[in-house]
């Protein structure tokens, strides 16, 4: 069909690149997480568990390991409360606004992160827009200190900003469900509700697998959030590996967290696309 | 075939006796500019099988979602057994659909399928599976019951479909073309297990379809619609027999169209004359195929039959019959059904005035 040298043409590029800027660096990361630095500050190129060890032991890494999962598991669950009935409201309700509404959902990605992040500190900050506001109508005396720099902020940014990827994976299964399923379904009595319930949700949970990976992924391994936002107690895992590669100079710890984070991200991704299998009919 | 379910009076004329189940009253519909049904009136009797027959774009599927509740009616009212149907949302009705692409559930087994309507108006588990495992049977599905959709063949699907809205014990049944996505032979076969199986459950049946052979053969009548109006509802015999318009005439069946001058009750064609019993004026006649003989040269023929003589150019040969094209001259064509005959050039053949069926213009009306 192809001649071979057509074929060496268009397959080695692309190999070069995943070998040169993927598996090289991840190799790169295996080896140095299993290194350490020495006194001087320079790494030692000897083999030891030191490093896994110290994440294991050390309250302060498995701790923020764990809080970030608890805080990307949070994210999680409010962008899919708030994604799929908007998604779903698109995709079946909205008539003729279908496509400008779309867009609104949308074009909050065109803006920049750091804008997205920084427009929460200012409305809950304690001179922001909500403490004044509350203060306003009496309804509190001083400001709220736990708004700002705190899990709770954290939170609420990431499900602004990853709640549109949760929405996109959603909507996209929500648009692909032949309406005459749900025409069937109301046929054979089903109502509006029960139609959402045994029809419309079973089929949409590839897209829901998918949104909630995304939200989950991204806001697990976020940094300028919990940077600008967290204070000491919203600190995030990220922070802690951009700090051990950084100020601290411990790549060797930096990397043996970074390849637990990635052994995380990976067993998740290969789950949720066993699930998404199950439940693709199409 | 189980136990036999009584059914309501003569199927056929059932239609003008007993109440009707289901009334359409001047229903009309239009999508933006385009309108697609106009003052439609029609009833289906208990126990009736009827068929909308129609064209694609004839707004036979519409009508249909109109009576299952997936479109609303612009004007015009839609009633059950005297109630108003109209006003109910298609989950409240007492009428299930059995869909073109079948619309199975795809992440629910053929059981679970079947058992949706009933699950979902909560009826006991017992009775729930009882009456599955009873609709399977119905169908000859059994073996497939813990199959998913995707598993099993489109004529299999199409059976499902069937089961899943009969299960339910609806009044009314809707079908819209189910059968056009099956192939030739399986179709023939399906329409005789449709029929007998709308027999056996006694349950109305409104069916929808392009095939005007299908219609022919599984209706006790046959409602034919041609953009957005119905131009004739009749039994298939009556509506073959006695087509009300030209365009009926054409669309079941074949037929040799004659385009008369009635003059002092005598209908001229070109060369060939009858006597009639209409006013003077331009008249349309349908003569089918089968009702033109071919005769000996040279007979004397029975008196005010029509005949003519005409040259033979084409034979289609349909197995028991065949058909005959034959050039009377002055751009007269006629088809001729045939029982076979010898490889003459020229024919003489004969038709008698009471098989040429006057018909209405089609574009005359409105």
């Amino acid at each position: 069909m192809f001649s071979r040298a057509y074929r060496i043409a268009i397959t080695v590029p692309p190999l070069a690149w995943v070998t040169v800027f993927l598996l090289m660096p991840y190799l790169l990361m295996f080896c140095f997480s299993f290194w350490s630095v020495s006194s001087t500050q320079t790494i030692v190129h000897s083999w030891t568990l030191e490093n896994y060890k110290q994440l294991f032991t050390k309250d302060v890494y498995w701790e923020t390991l764990l809080r970030s999962m608890w805080i990307a598991a949070r994210v999680m669950v409010f962008s899919l409360a708030l994604g799929y009935p908007l998604a779903y409201f698109l995709s079946f309700y909205a008539g003729k606004r279908k496509d400008l509404l779309y867009q609104m959902v949308i074009i909050p990605l065109w803006v920049s992160y750091l804008v997205r992040a920084y427009a929460w500190k200012t409305i809950l900050g304690s001179d922001g827009v909500l403490n004044t506001l509350l203060q306003y109508v009496h309804l509190t005396r001083h400001p709220l200190d736990f708004l700002l720099y705190s899990p709770f902020a954290v939170v609420l940014t990431l499900t602004h900003i990853y709640t549109p990827f949760a929405f996109l994976p959603i909507y996209a299964a929500l648009e692909h469900i032949p309406r005459n399923l749900v025409e069937a379904s109301n046929d054979l009595g089903a109502s509006p509700a029960q139609t959402l319930w045994r029809v419309i949700f079973p089929l949409s949970i590839p897209g829901v697998v998918a949104g909630a990976t995304f939200a989950f992924v991204l806001s697990f391994g976020d940094f300028l959030a919990p940077l600008l936002l967290g204070g000491p107690s919203g600190i995030m895992i990220s922070n802690i590996v951009v700090t051990l590669f950084g100020a601290a100079y411990n790549w060797p710890l930096g990397a043996a967290i970074s390849l637990c984070m990635l052994v995380l991200v990976v067993s998740l991704l290969f789950l949720s696309e066993r699930i998404e299998q199950k439940w693709n009919f199409s | 075939m189980g136990s036999t379910t009584v059914s309501s009076g003569s199927r056929i004329d059932s239609g003008a006796a007993s109440a009707p189940l289901l009334t359409i009253h001047r229903v009309a519909k239009q999508f933006g500019k385009n309108i697609v049904l106009r003052d439609i009136s029609l009833d289906v009797a208990e126990g009736e099988f009827l068929t909308i027959l129609g064209e694609s774009g004839s707004g036979k599927t519409t009508l249909l979602r109109i009576v299952a509740g997936f479109e609303s009616a612009d004007a015009g009212e839609l009633s059950m057994n005297g109630e108003r149907l109209d006003r109910l949302p298609p989950y409240k009705r007492k009428v299930n659909t059995v869909f073109q692409s079948y619309a199975l559930f795809p992440h629910l087994t053929v059981e679970e399928n079947v058992g949706y309507g009933l699950r979902v108006a909560r009826i006991a588990e017992a009775e729930v599976s009882s009456r599955v495992e009873q609709a399977l049977a119905r169908v000859r599905m059994t073996a497939h019951a813990k199959a998913k959709p995707g598993k099993i063949s489109g004529g299999q699907q199409q059976r499902v479909a069937l089961a899943r809205a009969l299960v339910n014990r609806p009044k009314l049944l809707l079908l819209d073309e189910p059968l056009s996505a099956l192939d030739a032979n399986l179709r023939r076969q399906m329409q005789v297990e449709l029929k007998s199986l709308q027999r056996e459950v006694g349950i109305s049946f409104v069916f929808v379809t392009h095939d005007q052979e299908e219609a022919m053969v599984m209706s006790d009548r046959i409602a034919l619609l041609r953009m957005g109006e119905l131009e004739q509802v009749a039994t298939p015999r009556e509506i073959y027999s006695r087509p009300a318009t030209d365009y009926t005439a054409q669309f079941i069946g074949h037929t040799n169209l004659l385009r008369a001058e009635v003059r002092g009750g005598r209908a001229s064609c070109g060369a060939l004359g009858w006597e009639v019993g209409l006013a003077d004026g331009p008249a349309a006649f349908s003569v089918r195929p089968e009702d033109v003989r071919v005769v000996e040269a040279g007979r004397t023929s029975v008196d005010g039959v029509v005949r003519f003589r005409g040259k033979v150019q084409h034979r289609a040969f349909h197995g028991a019959t065949e058909l005959v094209r034959v050039v009377a001259g002055e751009g007269l064509v006629f088809s001729v059904r045939t029982a076979g005959m010898d490889g003459r050039e020229e024919v003489e053949c004969e038709f008698s005035p009471k098989d040429a069926v006057p018909v209405r213009d089609s574009a005359e009306r409105s």
